[in-house]
């Protein structure tokens, strides 16, 4: 039986590090998702085959022993599939930082239960055991309640803005310096039944702690790095049943998830130290104050001036950022994009990195309203054509935009990549009001010579554009 | 003592192998990407699966029973919405497009 549940584990490994593989590409990605969902299949199998399971069945009956896994694995799927089949596009940063709480809960239960069997029941636990057992309930933990304060802030449950207070650098470090103190001791002593359960309990509580202070637009770098912790928190599971199957998937997981932080990290300039501990919100003042001095000479456009211009364009790049996921205005950026199409303009899209709430996030929303992905252009494949283009369309994007980045020192984004809006011939910002973006800071592209913004809502205003250009 | 060495090559292994197959996905499909490392990670429902099937005592059963709900949902949710996403990334070229491919 042991054979067949690790051929099982091996097939399913295969398939995963496979349908990965299709993942590299859009045009296999499909084939690599069911590749995936097959490896899934032959993981479920290998263990409801499990000489643990196979036990029980012997001693109390099929009903007895699969009431529990069927009952909520039918639960659980009607749940999953009415989240993911029901929630719109736009919110999939919300969809994803909570999938991640769920990874991470039901890792630290498999960790408690597994601890309750072999400790408290039982009364042997082994120092590499609990060592695994610790750091899943770690991971765990922190990934639950880390997810789910992400989740409250991207859904506007909680405020966004980073939420500070008095010396919340150095009582976080020592409360998570303490926890990893408390789960050295549970690892020499396995029996300390107290030791384990705060090492259990104290990670809810980072988690909190930790992403209570992250603001809004550093979302992306968060909710990857809790993707890198719910995969290591799966990867510990598998240290701890002994299961390789999960050992695999969790470090593939925990690979992913850090990739991905790194990603967002550079595209924002900034080091991981900076996004979990610096103070984004702090900088603001100066610049604040370096942006009134600034003057407030910009060039209004009505929706007819914004229309005739995009109407006159041979080329156009529309930049879009969380703005246009918060109005909801990819459907109609995709309807004036095939007018101007029509029209024998050549319409493309600049996605930066940062743009949205997550990675990717910009691409699935265009993807949604049926851009074709062929006109989905990154940071570095479109940046140098700008200057030949004739109007940059900013969609609900700031900071991304902000030429200050590129030439002023002073500014707290300097350094940071972004897209060359500025260098269009003439730029088109769609902007709800003169509020400044998430960073707090000015927009230079703003007052720029040929730079014009239409104020409103996004998704409305680009409704008026397209009806005056049909 | 051998087996946590084994694991530990396995995970160093897989970690490279994953970090190396991870960097070609184009940022095109990142957010597709997390949806499908989420439902690949809700794997934990195998040790879960154990907990709740061989009744070691009724509060392994219980909390697996509820890590079984949790892992299902990403499993299940994670694979449904990769595939909703996926099936929206269009390849045809713009003038294709208008010439007739609704």
């Amino acid at each position: 039986m042991v054979d067949q549940v690790e051929t099982l584990y091996l097939i399913a490994s295969f398939l995963f590090i496979l349908g990965l593989r299709g993942l590299t590409a859009a045009h296999t990605a499909r084939r690599g998702l069911i590749l995936a969902e097959l490896g899934m299949v032959f993981a479920i199998w290998g263990t409801v085959i499990h000489p643990d399971i196979m036990a029980n069945l012997e001693i109390a009956g099929f009903f007895q022993t699969y009431k529990w896994i069927l009952l909520t694995f039918f639960i659980g799927s009607a749940i999953g599939i009415a989240i993911s089949a029901l929630i719109p596009m736009t919110r999939m940063p919300e969809r994803i930082a909570l999938s991640h709480a769920f990874g991470g809960l039901a890792a630290a239960l498999v960790g408690v239960s597994e601890y309750y069997r072999e400790q408290v029941i039982a009364g042997h636990m082994d120092h590499t055991t609990m060592a695994a057992i610790g750091f899943e309930v770690l991971f765990g933990g922190l990934t639950f309640t880390g997810s789910l304060m992400a989740f409250g802030k991207l859904s506007g449950l909680i405020p966004g803005r980073n939420i500070t207070w008095p010396l919340q650098n150095q009582s976080n470090i020592l409360m998570f310096g303490g926890t990893f103190v408390l789960l050295v001791l549970v690892t020499i002593d396995p029996s300390n039944q107290v030791l384990f359960y705060a090492v259990a309990a104290m990670p809810l509580l980072l988690g909190i702690l930790f992403v209570a202070p992250i603001g809004g637009a550093d979302m992306p770098v968060v909710i990857t790095l809790l993707n890198s912790y719910a995969g290591l928190a799966a990867s510990a599971t598998g240290f701890a049943l002994n299961n390789n199957v999960l050992i695999i998937a969790g470090a593939i997981d925990g690979a992913s998830g850090f990739i991905l932080s790194v990603v967002m990290s550079k595209a924002m300039n900034r080091s991981f130290r900076n996004v979990l501990f610096g103070a984004f919100g702090k900088v603001d003042e100066e610049d604040a104050a370096m942006a009134a001095a600034g003057g407030e000479r910009v060039q209004e456009a009505s929706v007819g001036d914004a229309a005739m211009l995009l109407s006159g364009a041979g080329s156009v790049i529309v930049c879009p950022g969380y703005g246009m996921a918060v109005a909801q205005a990819q459907h109609v950026v995709g309807e004036l994009a095939e007018i101007l199409e029509a029209n024998g303009t050549q319409v493309r899209y600049a996605i930066h990195p940062v743009a949205g709430r997550m990675p990717g996030h910009m691409n699935v929303l265009l993807a949604e309203a049926k851009i074709p992905y062929t006109s989905l252009m990154e940071l570095e494949e479109i940046n140098e054509d700008f200057k030949n283009t004739d109007v940059a369309l900013v969609v609900g994007a700031n900071d991304v935009v902000n030429p200050a980045a590129k030439h002023n020192p002073a500014s707290s984004i300097y350094g940071m990549p972004v897209l060359n809006a500025d260098l269009a011939r003439s730029c088109i910002v769609l902007k709800r009001s003169m509020r400044p973006g998430f960073a707090g800071i000015e927009n230079e592209l703003f007052f720029a010579p040929n730079t014009v913004l239409t104020f409103g809502d996004a998704k409305d205003t680009l409704t008026k554009v397209v009806e005056a250009l049909s | 003592m051998l087996e946590i060495f084994l694991g530990l090559y396995i995970f160093m292994l897989a970690a490279f192998v994953g970090y190396g197959v991870i960097k070609g996905v184009p940022a095109l499909l990142h957010t597709p990407l997390m949806a499908f490392t989420n439902a690949i990670s809700g794997i934990s429902l195998v040790g879960s699966l154990v907990a709740a099937g061989a009744h070691y005592n009724n509060v392994s059963t219980v909390l697996g029973a509820i890590a079984v709900l949790c892992a299902t949902i990403n499993v299940v949710g994670g694979f449904w919405i990769t595939d909703r996403m996926l099936r929206m990334f269009k390849k045809q070229d713009p003038k294709a497009d208008a010439a007739g491919d609704a």
